[in-house]
């Protein structure tokens, strides 16, 4: 089954994009899209970053540490804009919470 | 199938846009998102509102197998991101497993718009594993006795209720289409909770488009203002509620609007669909206004160029085609004069303003007829089927 709903993103959160959402780089137009259910979204190029690295063994935290070294910036103000972009998507309903590891 | 809105944007943010193609003039267009396969209009219901054409596609016409991978190989080549296997009853092929698959390889996002009644757990699993992204599984209400009644199928209610158990189990995403008139109406809250409880991730309260079927059926179909209105504000609280829980899309009926709808994002702008027997139309609706001629991916066309350059796409692209008061309206843009096969039905010409909009000199008349119609007794349905439609018998058997 799918993960909770109501998903509230923290720096703790592991978020993945659930099976039915898919992030695909659209070759006829030329832009990255999110394919799901009746829906085709258009991330910009940060939210595409971001997603990439939520790979479901990354938590929100580590991806902020890793946007913040790459473009040397703080690493608070990186924090809110990845969890406000995660928690909008979170909020349309494509996105889940990692499952946990099987040992 | 009932009525299929495609695309419906949500909000967009900053971050998050939906890609729909916001370009400032009406003339051009590019190629559509999404696209509706109608691969057959065989179906074991017979709602009275079914959007397929009065005249049906018979199977023997049905494009052959080679035939729809061929397209599906087409549709991705130029740029089509999704598609929806549609009907008739998608499922009423034998082939639809390997069509999907074949969608799938092609990199394609599949969609199933079904009524359920005949998949089995073990053709589903094959979808499944065939790369199947999203199951929409229609209702007609919310009990058996009124939605078997609706489809003119005893038992369908209780296996859709099975089907959706069966697709969340396999991890596939759900959506509730329930399409909406007078006679399931009230049952609107409880449709809602029954979405929540089969856990379906979309809700589609798709009220009924009047043309074809259900235009026969109007009689018995129309709502009342009072109907629509609990309606929009049931669906509104819902929203609100369920934010992150369950998303829901709501297509009004258009008869008591003072605007009309943007219909199919306008002809020939975003959308087209196929239909069994291979015609590229603009709008599931599309063949019933005469004397337009529909290119076949059967003929020596491309997808491409029949979407492009045929006579029917372009009769009503963009606002040249335009008559008074359409022509030099503010909102030509906007809205680009309604639904062409709801003017061509209603006015016996798809180029006059659709009467669903205020400044159609028609409007009055046909909004006062809708609402005579909706406080009439007449609750007998026309049943859709391939010998012209089935009256109901009187004791609703």
């Amino acid at each position: 089954m799918a993960g909770p709903r109501n998903i509230s993103i923290s720096e703790a959160s592991r978020p993945v994009l659930p099976r039915h959402a898919k992030l695909r780089y659209d070759e006829t137009r030329k832009v990255w899209v999110i394919l799901a259910p009746e829906r085709v979204l258009a991330p910009d190029e940060i939210a595409v970053e971001v997603l990439q690295l939520c790979n479901g063994e990354r938590n929100v935290g580590e991806v902020a540490d890793q946007l913040a070294a790459k473009y040397a910036a703080p690493r608070e103000a990186i924090l809110a804009d990845v969890i406000a972009m995660l928690q909008d998507l979170a909020d349309k309903g494509f996105l889940a919470e990692a499952r946990e590891k099987t040992p | 199938m009932s009525d299929v809105p495609l695309v419906t944007p949500p909000a967009a943010s900053d971050s998050l846009a939906v890609l729909e193609k916001s370009r400032s003039t009406a003339e051009t267009f590019g190629i559509p998102l999404a696209v509706l396969l109608e691969i057959t209009h065989r179906c074991p219901l017979q709602c009275p509102y079914c959007s397929n054409p009065i005249e049906l596609d018979r199977s023997a016409k049905e494009l052959t197998t080679d035939e729809w991978k061929k397209v599906l190989s087409e549709l991705a080549e130029i740029g089509v991101l999704q598609v929806h296997f549609s009907g008739g009853e998608p499922t009423a092929r034998k082939d639809l497993v390997e069509l999907v698959k074949h969608a799938s390889d092609v990199g394609l996002y599949t969609n199933l718009i079904t009524s359920a009644v005949l998949l089995t757990r073990e053709k589903l699993g094959e979808l499944a594993d065939a790369g199947l992204c999203h199951v929409q599984i229609s209702f007609q209400g919310i009990e058996e006795g009124l939605a078997d009644r609706v489809a003119a199928y005893k038992g369908g209610h209780r296996k859709k209720l099975e089907v959706a158990k069966w697709t969340r189990e396999l991890d596939l995403p759900l959506t509730v289409n329930a399409v909406m008139h007078r006679q399931n109406l009230h049952q609107l809250p409880e449709i809602i909770q029954m979405s929540i409880d089969l856990d379906a991730d979309r809700l589609e309260v798709a009220n009924v488009q009047y043309y074809g079927w259900a235009l026969k059926n109007r009689a018995a179909l129309m709502p009342t203002v009072a109907q629509l209105d609990e309606c929009t504000r049931t669906v509104e609280d819902a929203r609100e509620r369920l934010k992150g829980r369950l998303t829901i899309d709501y297509v009004v009926p258009d008869y008591y609007a003072l605007r009309p709808k943007k219909c199919m994002g306008g002809w020939g702008r975003q959308f087209f669909n196929i239909s069994p027997a291979g015609k590229v139309l603009p709008c599931h609706a599309a063949e019933s206004i005469t004397g337009l001629d529909f290119l076949s991916v059967r003929s020596n066309h491309s997808i491409a160029w029949i979407w492009q350059n045929s006579d029917a796409f372009n009769r009503y692209r963009g606002t040249g085609w335009m008559k008074e008061p359409c022509k030099s309206c503010e909102f030509r843009e906007i809205d680009f004069g309604g639904c062409r096969c709801q003017a061509f039905a209603l006015t016996g010409d798809a180029a006059n303003t659709d009467p669903a909009c205020a400044l159609s000199p028609l409007h009055e008349t046909i909004f006062k007829q809708a609402e005579a119609e909706a406080e009439g007794e007449t609750n007998r349905f026309l049943y859709r089927n391939f010998a012209g439609g089935t009256l109901e018998s009187e004791n609703g058997a």
